[in-house]
């Protein structure tokens, strides 16, 4: 069971997370496919820990964890602000500032 | 007491599970001292809002968050008397030295400017910011409902009865906290953590604009989903930079890549992740698309705050990571950031010249300058590091003072940002114009400015370092730079105004303060650039 089977898991997950963030249309779906990259990373870290052998990298998945769950208020409170305003979360609709 | 380990369970590292009574590491509380006043000082902002009634609420959060500036910078100075090298406080995560102090003192100086331009009421009736909705409407209709955006009516007749949200303060001194973290961060997680504290609360100030909701909550959710994608690729780098080094301090981080037989693939993915976090937050040349768009839509005061205080702090951690962890190992990196530094100058420019906003423009004039700064970045001299700090500390008053003054100019509709609502500005407002086309030479770089003298320490220690063709290519892209800025001259000085034009608002005391500030300093670093210079020069970061 060699950890590097586990770091490709992880690469993996967060390539999945950033094409889903470049191809999706749904501003609630964007922000699901950054949290699995940040998720992915976790994975990483805690992997790296284990090869390591130090406890150093577990900790830093929790300082992770803690930003994360910060994001996810931020975040999920300017999604509903702009749904309010116009009804959809799409963020193709949301066009007025172009050039 | 501690938690014993497990005996006779198979377990590899017995020795992480018997834990020892920890010793608290020693605080040094005179060098995080700024930090903690600004940080605690927003906390208290949090209370009152809780607390305070709401009619004394504007007048307290302006008094503590201006108090909290100024007390922190008195300390900043304090400290920076008193030590020679620094050194690392918070069991070595934070790091506080001559350089860093540096960007303490001109994070806190515009961050200062910045609150005095958000707070003025005078020149939009309760100021530029979402008013209290429980007064005018039914508690059905939130201000953001639909239809009601783009009623100015309801604007008008809430903000006669409401003041602003006060929140704003708080918002920005948390902010602020996060960017002095930022610059003195000494290992990646605490790195990354500030580097969430000065974006969270910016994403909420981009979409708090009383005008044009729609566009400032626009502005808000594109910065909010691009900037988390930006942070998540810091992550990922911070990750296989832990792989790489087994820590993510930065002196174990340059130990390991001074030489050693590890996998220069992790060291080099995980550098250009991180690397390319902090580009995005510095709006730097590719990773520049968030940065008109945000800067358009978020408030004039905001816009302001963020284009100054973030790439002070985008560019002080970055200079921070270059100089301390990847020093060693500059060889192998240096002609991407070359690149990139390139790409920035070249996009700024030619973007900005096709521009019918004047927010946009300055938009892409910071890329541009971002460009700039970028030349001074990779430039691991001490000459190039004081060089630097010098040119963040000049752009960073020229523009503040550039976003006071658009927030000036003004139809019933709010601000005319569009170019031409600019048109013969000069024969409505002499002094306006005169002050902004200073500003706007500023910008340019022509001397007796502080832009002249930015670009020519950043340029000089640049060349002196080795880099011949990089500052010819950045004096090209300067020179067509000032194309930019003096088709805006031109516009102001000799087009005639339209009939129904925008007026010019007499500003409040206020901003006539925070512009006052970013003038003076223009003018007096373009004049007498060593008060500055010599601060910047006396050393460079600990770790």
């Amino acid at each position: 069971m060699t950890p590097t089977y586990y770091l490709l898991l992880s690469a993996l997950l967060f390539t999945i997370g950033t094409v889903g963030v470049l191809i999706r249309r749904n501003a609630i779906v964007l922000f699901m496919c950054v949290e699995l990259m940040l998720n992915a990373v976790n994975l990483s870290l805690v992997t790296f820990a284990r090869i390591e052998g130090s406890i150093d990298g577990q900790a830093m998945a929790f300082f992770v964890m803690v930003v994360a769950a910060a994001e996810v208020v931020v975040g999920l409170a300017i999604i509903m602000s702009i749904y309010r305003t116009r009804r959809s979360a799409s963020v193709d609709d949301a066009n007025l500032l172009k050039y | 007491m501690g938690v014993v380990a497990r005996t006779g369970a198979p377990d590899r590292h017995p020795e992480l599970l018997a834990q020892q009574p920890t010793d608290m590491p020693p605080i040094d509380y005179a060098a995080i001292a700024p930090v903690l006043i600004v940080l605690v000082a927003a906390c208290l902002g949090v209370l009152i809002e809780a607390f305070v009634y709401r009619r004394q609420r504007w007048a307290a959060q302006v008094v503590l968050s201006l108090l909290a500036v100024i007390l922190a910078g008195a300390q900043v100075i304090r400290h920076a008397r008193r030590i020679n090298t620094g050194g690392t406080t918070l069991s070595d995560t934070v790091a506080v030295g001559p350089a860093t102090l540096f960007l303490w003192g001109t994070l806190l100086a515009l961050a200062l400017g910045a609150i005095l331009l958000i707070a003025d009421r005078s020149i939009e009736p309760g100021g530029a910011f979402v008013a209290e909705t429980n007064t005018a409407e039914t508690p059905r209709q939130p201000a953001d409902a639909p239809g009601a955006a783009s009623a100015s009516v309801m604007d008008r007749a809430t903000a006669s009865v409401a003041g602003m949200r006060t929140e704003v303060f708080p918002l920005t001194l948390f902010s602020l906290g996060g960017m002095m973290v930022f610059c003195a961060a000494n290992d990646l997680l605490t790195m990354f953590v500030a580097l969430e504290v000065l974006s969270l609360p910016l994403y909420l100030l981009c979409g708090l604009a009383k005008r044009r909701r729609l566009l400032s909550q626009e502005a808000a959710v594109k910065y909010f989903l691009l900037g988390a994608f930006a942070s998540a690729f810091f992550l990922y780098g911070l990750a296989l930079l832990y792989g790489y080094a087994g820590s993510v301090k930065f002196s174990d981080i340059a130990d390991a890549t001074a030489g050693s037989l590890r996998s220069d693939t992790l060291l080099f993915a995980g550098l250009g992740l991180v690397i390319m976090g902090l580009l995005f937050k510095g709006s730097v040349g590719p990773f520049h698309l968030w940065t008109p768009d945000v800067y358009h839509g978020a408030p004039t005061a905001v816009t302001g705050f963020m284009a100054a205080c973030t790439k002070v702090a985008a560019f002080g951690g970055m200079l921070r990571l270059l100089h301390v962890a990847f020093g060693a190992s500059s060889w192998e990196w240096h002609w991407v950031l070359w690149t990139v530094a390139v790409l920035s100058m070249v996009i700024g420019v030619v973007s900005g010249l096709t521009q019918r906003d004047v927010k946009r423009m300055i938009a892409y004039s910071s890329i541009a300058h971002a460009g700039f700064l970028m030349v001074g970045a990779i430039t691991l001299t001490e000459r190039g590091l004081s060089a630097t700090l010098f040119y963040l500390l000049a752009y960073g008053f020229t523009t503040l003072a550039v976003f006071g003054i658009i927030g000036l100019v003004r139809t019933s509709e709010g601000e005319a940002t569009h170019l031409s609502d600019w048109a013969g500005l000069a024969k409505r407002s002499p002094l306006l114009a005169t002050v902004f086309t200073f500003l706007l030479l500023a910008l340019a770089g022509i001397p007796a400015t502080s832009g002249f003298m930015g670009k020519f320490v950043v340029f000089s220690a640049a060349f002196s370092a080795g880099m011949g063709p990089l500052v010819v290519i950045a004096l090209l892209a300067s020179a067509l730079a000032a194309f930019l800025y003096l088709r805006l001259i031109v516009l102001m000085f000799f087009n005639d105004p339209a009939p129904d034009g925008p007026t010019v608002s007499v500003p409040g005391a206020f901003t006539t303060a925070a512009i006052t500030l970013g003038v003076v300093v223009t003018l007096l670093f373009g004049l007498a650039p060593q008060l500055a210079l010599d601060w910047a020069s006396v050393g460079g970061f600990v770790s």
